[in-house]
């Protein structure tokens, strides 16, 4: 059996949940990858490491930036040539669009955001979270070819083969252009919160410090502001030491603390790490949907009532204002950093 | 311009959510419009507002939804159709986009919004379906949207960053929640919405046949529960407790 597996990449840097969809290709036999963009071919010795035993690129300076239908139209030729029976993409906000256009032109459809997928004779059986993860479905694809996306690190991850070659393989961009993009502007951090094995989040109590005085001439909100930007430089430390990503809750974000790409939750991320660090996050329905999947959750919360500590399995009742930098320090020393 | 914001009726994100004899129930849980939608309301209003345009609401869903519907009415929609017919009733994404393909021709528009993805399903593709059946640019997940003559421009809010992007209309949006708060329902809205008539189309009006069903639920499941108290960790000083805690940690193998 024959699978193309899409590498979703932003300007070079591979999202890493696209090696756990080799992965699973290899499982049912062949793995195609696919990449496109400019300068593509520096992913395929990766790809190869990782499992690929054929690399199709789209190596072209008109597609130095992801534009949808181009590259799903790229992406539905190759397949109609290859005629592959499935077609794996690793889940970002990029492949949702791919898997969507590419299911129309192939007159199949998409399953998303798996976290378990089988064959099944000629069809294939996968498993994925709906109503906010509260339920989990099993479906049945019969769709020629089928069109998955993989949820994030709900899949192992190949180890990597150094050395390991393939045969690549360019292809023509195909489609239409239909949107162009006119600008970009970097976040101040790169958040990555699906491939995330460790989150440190702040929720609004990361401004709650009355103790500290904001320098003189701010404003009521200027001074909660420059209270936050504390809390969350202590949120970062913690991260920082434990090599994982910054999460929010919406309140924070709401109140500007941080930007919406870090707001984990029902309208922010799903995530699924193996160790989640919530500080002043009371812990409403709307953000525990968004780290149920998380392996282990640690709360630090003043009140003892929150209902974080009700998804928890470590909590402190405290103030993070002082037990995060003595848990960084801590952390520090045990983990020889 | 012309408006169309597509939305789904959904359980209310508060509902406990059960599997009952292969079948989801939500218990007595009100039915709501899906959170994600009212941003995608929302953004359509702001371009009324900007293009002194028309926008209509456009759902497929039982008789019931008409509810969701009184809502984006009541928050400032011109009109709502629902689109509704037996046949409907085990709809896949694909199957979804070709009736809002169809139904959005019928109606006829320059700017089509979206939600984010949907509270029960959570796909998040029914809109990329739809602009490729149509035919139209996607702009995905659009913190801000400006209309230029017979152009949009959206800023795209992507995990790397902001990324502006322009298209010719009429266009595919989907929204999130940059796009600003939803307005409440205003009390003349909420009056004219309890009144409206919603027309009701069927697979007949709109032409079509229903979709094929490529994708079949065979099951469901409940995930395992989360325990239920957490560890309290105590100690005299706060580097007391983050010692204990640092060990606990350490010793679940997670780092
Ligand atoms: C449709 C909808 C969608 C939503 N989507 C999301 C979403 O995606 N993500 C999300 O997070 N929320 C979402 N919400 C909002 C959600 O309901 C809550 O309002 C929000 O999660 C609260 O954020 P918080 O826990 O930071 O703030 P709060 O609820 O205000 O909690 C702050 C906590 O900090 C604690 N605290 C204060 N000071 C300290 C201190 N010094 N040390 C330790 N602890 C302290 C307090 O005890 C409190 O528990 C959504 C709501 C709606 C209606
Ligand atoms: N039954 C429906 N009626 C109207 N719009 C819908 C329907 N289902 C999905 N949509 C729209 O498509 C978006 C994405 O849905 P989904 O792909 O199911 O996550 C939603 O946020 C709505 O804007």
């Amino acid at each position: 059996m024959k699978t193309l597996v899409y590498i979703d990449h932003f300007k070079g840097a591979v999202q890493p949940s696209s090696w756990e969809a080799l992965g699973v290709a290899k499982k049912f036999g062949a793995a195609i990858a696919v990449a496109f963009g400019e300068n593509a071919s520096e992913i395929a010795k990766s790809a190869f490491e990782h499992g690929a035993d054929e690399i199709y690129i789209a190596d072209d300076a008109a597609l130095k930036d992801y534009l949808p239908e181009q590259y799903a139209s790229t992406l539905s030729a190759l397949a109609t040539t290859l005629n592959p029976s499935l077609i794996l993409f690793p889940t970002t906000a990029r492949t949702r669009e791919l898997a969507a256009m590419c299911a129309v032109d192939l007159n199949s459809n998409v399953m998303t955001d798996l976290t378990g997928l089988e064959a099944n004779g000629d069809s294939f059986t996968a498993t994925r979270p709906i109503y906010e993860s509260k339920l989990f479905e099993e479906i049945n694809g019969t769709g020629k070819p089928v069109i998955a996306t993989l949820r994030g690190r709900a899949f192992p991850k190949p180890n990597a083969e150094a050395g390991k070659t393939g045969t690549m393989h360019k292809v023509a961009l195909a489609g239409e252009v239909k949107s162009t993009v006119e600008g970009y502007s970097a976040s101040e951090s790169a958040v990555n919160l699906a491939d995330a094995g460790v989150i440190v989040s702040g929720g609004r109590g990361v401004s709650n410090n009355p103790a500290l005085t904001p320098p003189a001439g701010l404003d009521e909100k200027g001074a909660e502001l420059w209270r936050a930007q504390q809390g969350f430089a202590l949120v970062t430390e913690l991260a920082k030491v434990l090599g994982g990503a910054i999460g929010a809750s919406r309140a924070a974000v709401d109140s500007g603390y941080i930007p919406y790409s870090h707001q984990v939750g029902q309208t922010g991320k799903v995530v699924a790490p193996d160790l989640y660090i919530a500080n002043g996050i009371s812990g409403a329905i709307q953000h525990l949907v968004g780290v149920r999947n998380a392996k282990i959750i640690v709360a630090i919360n003043k009140d003892a009532d929150a209902p974080i500590f009700k998804v928890a399995r470590y909590g402190v009742v405290g103030d993070l204002f002082q037990i995060l930098p003595a848990l960084t320090a801590a952390f520090k020393k045990k983990l020889g950093k | 311009m012309k408006i169309i914001a597509c939305i789904k009726q959904v359980p209310d994100s508060e509902a406990k959510i059960k599997a009952e004899n292969g079948q989801i129930s939500w218990g007595d849980a009100p039915l709501v419009i899906n959170p994600f939608d009212e941003y995608a309301v929302e953004g359509a209003l702001q371009q009324k507002e900007a293009t002194n345009g028309t926008v209509t609401a456009l759902c497929i869903g039982p008789e019931t939804a008409k509810e969701a519907l009184k809502h984006a009415l009541a928050m400032g929609a011109d009109a709502a159709i629902l689109v509704s017919d037996p046949a409907l009733n085990d709809l896949d994404t694909l199957g979804a986009a070709k009736i809002l393909a169809a139904a959005i021709q019928k109606i006829g528009a320059e700017m089509v919004v979206f939600g984010r993805q949907t509270l029960d399903n959570g796909a998040g593709v029914t809109s990329a379906q739809t602009a490729r059946l149509l035919g139209y640019p996607m702009l995905g997940l659009a913190g801000s949207i400006k209309v230029n003559e017979g152009s949009v421009t959206v800023e795209r809010v992507l995990e790397e960053g902001k990324q502006i992007v322009n298209a010719k209309l009429p266009a595919v949006i989907s929204v999130v929640q940059s796009i600003g708060e939803p307005r409440y329902p205003s009390f003349m809205g909420i009056r004219k919405a309890s009144k409206a008539e919603i027309p009701v189309w069927s697979l007949g009006d709109l032409g079509i046949s229903a979709p094929e069903q490529t994708i079949k639920r065979t099951a469901l499941a409940t995930p395992p529960a989360r325990e239920t108290a957490a560890e309290i960790i105590t100690g005299e000083t706060p580097e007391e407790i983050a010692e204990k805690l640092a060990d606990k940690i350490i010793a679940e193998k997670v780092l």
